[in-house]
Parts: structure tokens; sequence; C-alpha cells
């Protein structure tokens, strides 16, 4: 049993890759999801890869100045995000970050709209009124990326109770990063949804930095999972880059809040590939770590290889799907370059229902 | 002394290091400054020169300026760095209830001497929660000073003022100008808080205006000059204390006068400049107060409508045009 905190062994870890190589390191909540079949596997494979695409040709988007304002990508996180997502409802509620394209996607938001959002056409999700840090489609339960960091939380609290009110069985997941985990609104959702009994997912996405500033420089205590037990919920760490394990972790948690047991705290870790927000200098980390991460952890790399050996998938199959993502992600950048923009007007509307 | 020309960025950080290096006590807390000297550069070169006094903090900022201000009740002179402005809702009970009372309440017993250094505005197409413009919030909290410059200059000026003040000063950037060059002299010096800057002389109507507008206001008074209206530029640099002296002598020259702010029309700041010429100068006007903001919705992400949001060139001309029109000789 390693004596190292987990936030120790993550710092370790950003140096050391070899802690990767041998299963159950970090004593991660390894329950992975084993029942799902080949075409739900199929379709998690399809969801990542939708991520990871959507999010290449935004950021080559970005560089062409295409794309107003500044977007944050989440390549390299695919596993936590859809392994989160594939445990959930078309009914349930999500409430996404800054960093938010991916949770949309796995959602199931449609990258036509994405994108028009991102050019700031009128077609958009929010009409060009949002952006990269604001998208939402209340129609499939997402109710909002969020530009301020932990802002989710309080709200989804509220989701929560509103679900318990109506005596419906949805749940709520909210996404947040290790950042985000010492903001105050956090400790007070948490302990509010703990004493309420909550349908609540918390799924921290702990992608070891926050901006320039490290984990474990920055929380405090073994991890953010074990933040958890100080409210009596259950909270477990999982490999990130291990689609089936947090699907597997995120299952549990999901099913424990629909049956009314109240919620549970899932931290996955994992790794941004790309600066905090686009041109970001990253200075506070080497291009080496960043190298690291990709040959020995990257997310669809790896359930690739699983599918494979498995036999689940042939390699024509796996293949067929980049080629089917990658027609569909073209599409919806076409749809979104060719919608026309707002009318300047249209700022003044949607302000009030009945205004 | 011969001036150069020098960005915003850079004369905060010069600001900031001569504070530093004369004042052990000034320190800078907030996130994210030490890798690349503050999320726009503004800091850069400090982490180096000052390596314990500017300090990362977790995403915390109820702390980050809850600790400003234990940390100024206690012999500290803090800056704290709110990121963006439209942060500063994540810690208004220490902002509103706490720093801006703790004296009054106290008596008079104790001293806040802190800076909440807040990069405001819109211009980075960041949208709605990363573009706001704030300080009438502020302005209307009595315990707080609020400080909104426009050229490198007057932000070298005013924020060494700021930090050495004793009383806690809110001091907004504007994003948009952080490369923003203008003369600085290489001499340290310090400009007041409370005293306008007149950046045009001009006999015709009285722009009243501060921060980024400054420019905007600049560039339409060139254009009314095509025109023939001669319009004098008054930039406040801080809202409080005020400097209505400033504004009393160029409206009773010109008998007509216009604000123009980046922040939304209605309660805004305008509101009040535009209530104080009613109430004092109502016998020298020639014609009705005029303002210009922000259109009343929060800052919409596309470009096009943030430009239809946002106070451009062309409205402060016509809005002046149609002002010095109404003018009662
Ligand atoms: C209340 C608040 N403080 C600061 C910021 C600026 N900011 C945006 S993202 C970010 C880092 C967030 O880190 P983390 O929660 O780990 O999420 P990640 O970016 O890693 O996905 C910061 C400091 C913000 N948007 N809101
Ligand atoms: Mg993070």
């Amino acid at each position: 049993m390693p004596t190292k905190t987990l936030l120790a062994q993550q710092a370790a870890s950003l140096t050391d890759l070899s802690i990767y190589r041998h299963s159950g390191h970090m004593h991660a909540h390894t329950k992975p999801a084993l029942h799902i079949n080949a075409r739900q596997k199929r379709a998690i494979l399809k969801r990542m890869v939708l991520i990871r695409v959507f999010e290449e040709k935004a950021g080559d988007l970005f560089q062409q100045k295409l794309i107003p304002g500044f977007i944050h990508l989440s390549i390299g996180q695919e596993a936590s995000t859809v392994g989160s997502c594939s445990a959930l409802r078309p009914d349930d509620y999500i409430i996404s970050t800054h960093r938010g394209h991916a949770h949309i996607l796995a959602k199931g938001a449609d990258p036509k709209y994405m994108y028009a959002e991102l050019f700031g056409k009128a077609a958009g999700y929010c009409k060009g009124k949002g952006g990269s840090m604001h998208i939402a489609d209340f129609s499939l339960g997402i109710l909002g990326a969020n530009g301020v960091v932990g802002g989710g939380f309080p709200i989804m609290t509220g989701a929560g109770l509103s679900i318990k009110l109506r005596k419906t069985d949805q749940v709520g997941m909210v996404f947040f990063g290790d950042g985000a985990s010492n903001r105050g609104t956090f400790h007070e959702a948490a302990n509010m949804a703990a004493v309420f009994k909550l349908p609540i997912v918390f799924v921290c996405e702990n992608n070891y930095y926050a901006s320039t500033s490290r984990a474990d420089k920055m929380v405090s205590g073994p991890s953010i999972a074990a933040r958890a037990c100080a409210y009596g919920m259950p909270g477990h760490f999982v490999d990130g880059s291990n689609v089936l394990d947090v699907l597997g972790a995120v299952q549990e948690a999901v099913d424990h809040a629909r049956s009314g047991n109240g919620p549970s705290l899932i931290e996955t870790s994992t790794y941004r590939y790309r600066g905090h927000f686009e041109g970001d200098k990253q200075k506070y980390r080497t291009a080496e770590e960043i190298h690291a991460h990709k040959l020995h952890r990257d997310p669809i790399d790896r359930f690739e290889k699983l599918l494979l050996i498995e036999g689940t998938l042939t390699r024509e199959d796996i293949d067929a799907v980049w080629e089917g993502v990658n027609a569909r992600i073209d599409e919806a950048i076409r749809f979104g370059m060719e919608a026309p923009l707002p009318q300047p007007e249209d700022a003044l509307k949607d302000l009030f229902v009945n205004l | 002394m011969k001036s150069r020309y020098i960005s915003c960025s850079k004369a905060i950080s010069e600001a900031i290091a001569e504070e530093m290096e004369q004042d052990e006590t000034v320190f800078i807390l907030g996130e994210d400054l030490v890798a690349h000297g503050g999320i726009f550069g503004q800091f850069s070169g400090l982490p180096k020169l000052f390596p314990d006094r500017i300090i990362d903090t977790p995403i915390s900022e109820t702390a980050i300026v809850g600790g400003g201000i234990g940390a100024a009740l206690t012999g500290m002179r803090p800056i704290i760095d709110m990121h963006f402005a439209d942060f500063v809702t994540t810690a208004m009970d220490e902002i509103v209830n706490q720093m801006a009372k703790i004296r009054y309440m106290f008596g008079g017993q104790a001293k806040l001497p802190l800076v909440l250094w807040a990069p405001d505005g819109s211009g980075i197409r960041a949208a709605a929660q990363h573009s706001q413009c704030l300080e009438s919030w502020f302005v209307h909290t009595p315990g707080l000073k609020v400080v909104v410059p426009s050229e490198p200059a007057d932000v070298k000026g005013l924020l060494k003022s700021a930090i050495r003040d004793d009383d806690p000063v809110v001091f907004f950037q504007h994003k948009s100008l952080f490369a923003q060059r203008g003369p600085v002299s290489p001499e340290p010096y310090y400009i007041p808080l409370g005293v306008a800057d007149v950046k045009r002389p001009g006999a015709h109507i009285t722009l009243i205006t501060y921060s980024r507008m400054t420019y905007r206001c600049l560039e339409a008074a060139q254009e009314l000059a095509g025109q023939g209206i001669d319009a004098e530029v008054i930039d406040l640099r801080t809202l409080k204390p005020l400097d209505f002296n400033c504004i009393a002598q160029s409206v009773s020259k010109t008998r007509c006068a216009m604000i123009v702010h980046e922040a939304c029309l209605t309660g805004g700041f305008g509101a009040e400049i535009a209530a104080r010429i009613g109430e004092e100068l109502f016998d020298c006007l020639a014609a009705p107060v005029a303002r210009i903001g922000a259109k009343d919705v929060p800052m919409p992400f596309s470009p096009v409508m943030e430009d239809f949001v946002v106070p451009q060139v062309a409205d402060i001309v016509a809005c002046a045009e149609k002002t010095v029109k109404r003018k009662r000789l």
C-alpha cells in the first residue's frame, strides 16, 4: 500500500508515468463497467472520437481566427466525460464548466449548433449570445456551461431539490475541475445535497491543473474524492483515462442517487493536452510531460486497444468510426460557417420573457 | 525628463515594483500570478523580483478578498487581484459588508490600506460573465474609493497612490487597454485620487468620461472638430472621490455636457453626474445633459451584437451633434 496521498501520487506521476503501467494504482475505484455490450462500446468510442475531432478542429478554427473570444478544449479528457455521461438517461441533467464542449457533446448535443455558437451565429445553441463558455440545450437536460468556476454547484443543488419535490427519478450531474473544488460553492452545495439526500453526482475531472496552478499545490487533503467523506457521501477516485472504469464508478453513483440514497462524488484522474485556453503559453509544465501522457494514457488509444484485443471491433471498424465522425464534424463546421450572423438588434432580445 | 512610450501593463508592473521596493508590506494575492506574471501579463517581472510577495492562491475568491482585508487590518498593504472584475460577485460580502464598513462601524479605529485590482470591460469577446463594467456598484457603497484610469501615465500614478492610500481602493483596469501605449515619465511620481484630467480642451460641449471610453471620446472629438464642433474631453480618472470642480469649470464654459461610459446606462455613474450637473449647474446649461452607456443587456458573445451594445465612436459623435444642436443661445 503506498503511503503517499493520492494528490502526492498524482504529482509524482506527472514526471513518472510508470505508475500507470501497474494496474490498481492510486487506490482507484476499479469496478469497470463489464456488463455493456458491443453496440454500447462502439457508441462510447464514437462519442469520444466525436469530442476529440470536434475539439481539434475547434482549435484549428480558433487559430485561423474564425472563432472570436477564447476557447478551453478538453482533448485528453474524453474518457472521463463520456464515461460519466454514458451512465445518464436523456432526461437527466448536467451542468458544465468553462471547459464545456465535451460535456455538452457527451450529453447528446448536435455539433452543428455548437460550431454555429462558437462562430457567434444566429443558428447557434444560444443564438450567438453565449459563445464557447456558455452553451446549453435545455431540451437535452444540459442546464448550461458556466464561465464562473464553481458556478454550477449551487444551481445543481436546486435542480436536485426540484427532482425531489417533483418526485421524478431523474439525476443531476455537475462537472467541475480540481480548481473548482476549492470554491466555497462546492462545500456549501455538497453539504446541502447530502443533508437533503439530493440525487446528485459530483464529477470532479482532475486534470492536475487549474489554469497555471497544480492540484497538489492548491488542494489540501489526500484527494478531492476524500472530501466526500467530510460531507457523509460516497467518494471514489477513478482512472479517468479508462472509460469503462469511469463508467463503472459513475454508474454506481447514478444508481445510488436514482434510488434515493443521495449524492456521491467521483474524482477522475485525467489530463488536458492543450493549454488552459488556446494560446496559453503553458510555462507551468513541460512538453515532455504532455507527450508522456499522450503516449501512455491516451483515453481513446487505450479504449481502441482494448476493443481490438477483446475482438469487439476490428481495425476497419475503428477506421470507419473516425471517418464517420470526421464527415459529421466537417458538415457541422460547414453549417456553422454558412449560417448567417445575428442582427445587431438581436442583442436586445431574450432578456425577459414578457418585456 | 523625457517620457518613454510604455503600455498600461508595463505601467502596472512598474508602479507595483516601485511601491514594493520601498514598502515591504506591499504584496499581491490572487490566482495564477506567478507562472505568467498574471493572466494578462500585467505583473511581468514581479515574481522574479519579489518571489515571496506575489502569492498564488486556490480558486477561493471569498478567502482571497477576505484574506486581503485581514492582512490589511494587521499591518500589511495587500493588492488583491480579482482575475476578472466580474468575479467580484463571488466576494461581495467581503467587499460590501466587510471591506467598505469595517473602519466606519468600528468608529474609525481600523484602517484598511488595500487595493482590489479588477480588470473589467468588453472588447475581448468574452461574453456575459467576463466583460462587465461594475463600477457603479462600488461607487454606491460608501467606504470604497473607485479608480477607473485610461492612459498608461494615469494608470501608473494612480495605482501608486492607491497602494499608498490608507483606505480600500477598487481599481478597475480596462482589459482592452493593457496593450495601449502612452508617454510615461521615467521618474517615480504619484497622481492623487480625486483629480480629473482634461484630455482635450474645447469650447462647445463637455464630454465627461473615463477608462476606455476616454479614447473613444477623443476620437469622437476629432471627428466633431471636422464639423466645427469643439469638444472638451474630461477623463474623470477616479469616480470616488469625484472631481466635480473640474466638471463644473468645464460645463460653465461649454454650457453643454454629455457623459459617456461603457457600463450599461440605467443606474450607471452617468446618472449621478447628470443629476449633480442639474442640481448645481442648472443656470449655466444651454441644453439637456446627455448620457451614453451600454445598452441594458448582459454582454452578448457575437461581435456584431457586442459592438451594438457597447458605445462606439459614431454613437458618441451622433449624440454630441444632437446635443449641441439643442443648445439655446
Ligand atoms: C470564480 C472564478 N474564478 C476564477 C476564474 C478564472 N478561471 C477560469 S478557469 C480557471 C481554472 C479552473 O480550473 P479547474 O477547475 O481545475 O478546471 P479546468 O480548467 O482544469 O478544466 C480559472 C481560475 C473563473 N472563471 N471563475
Ligand atoms: Mg483542472
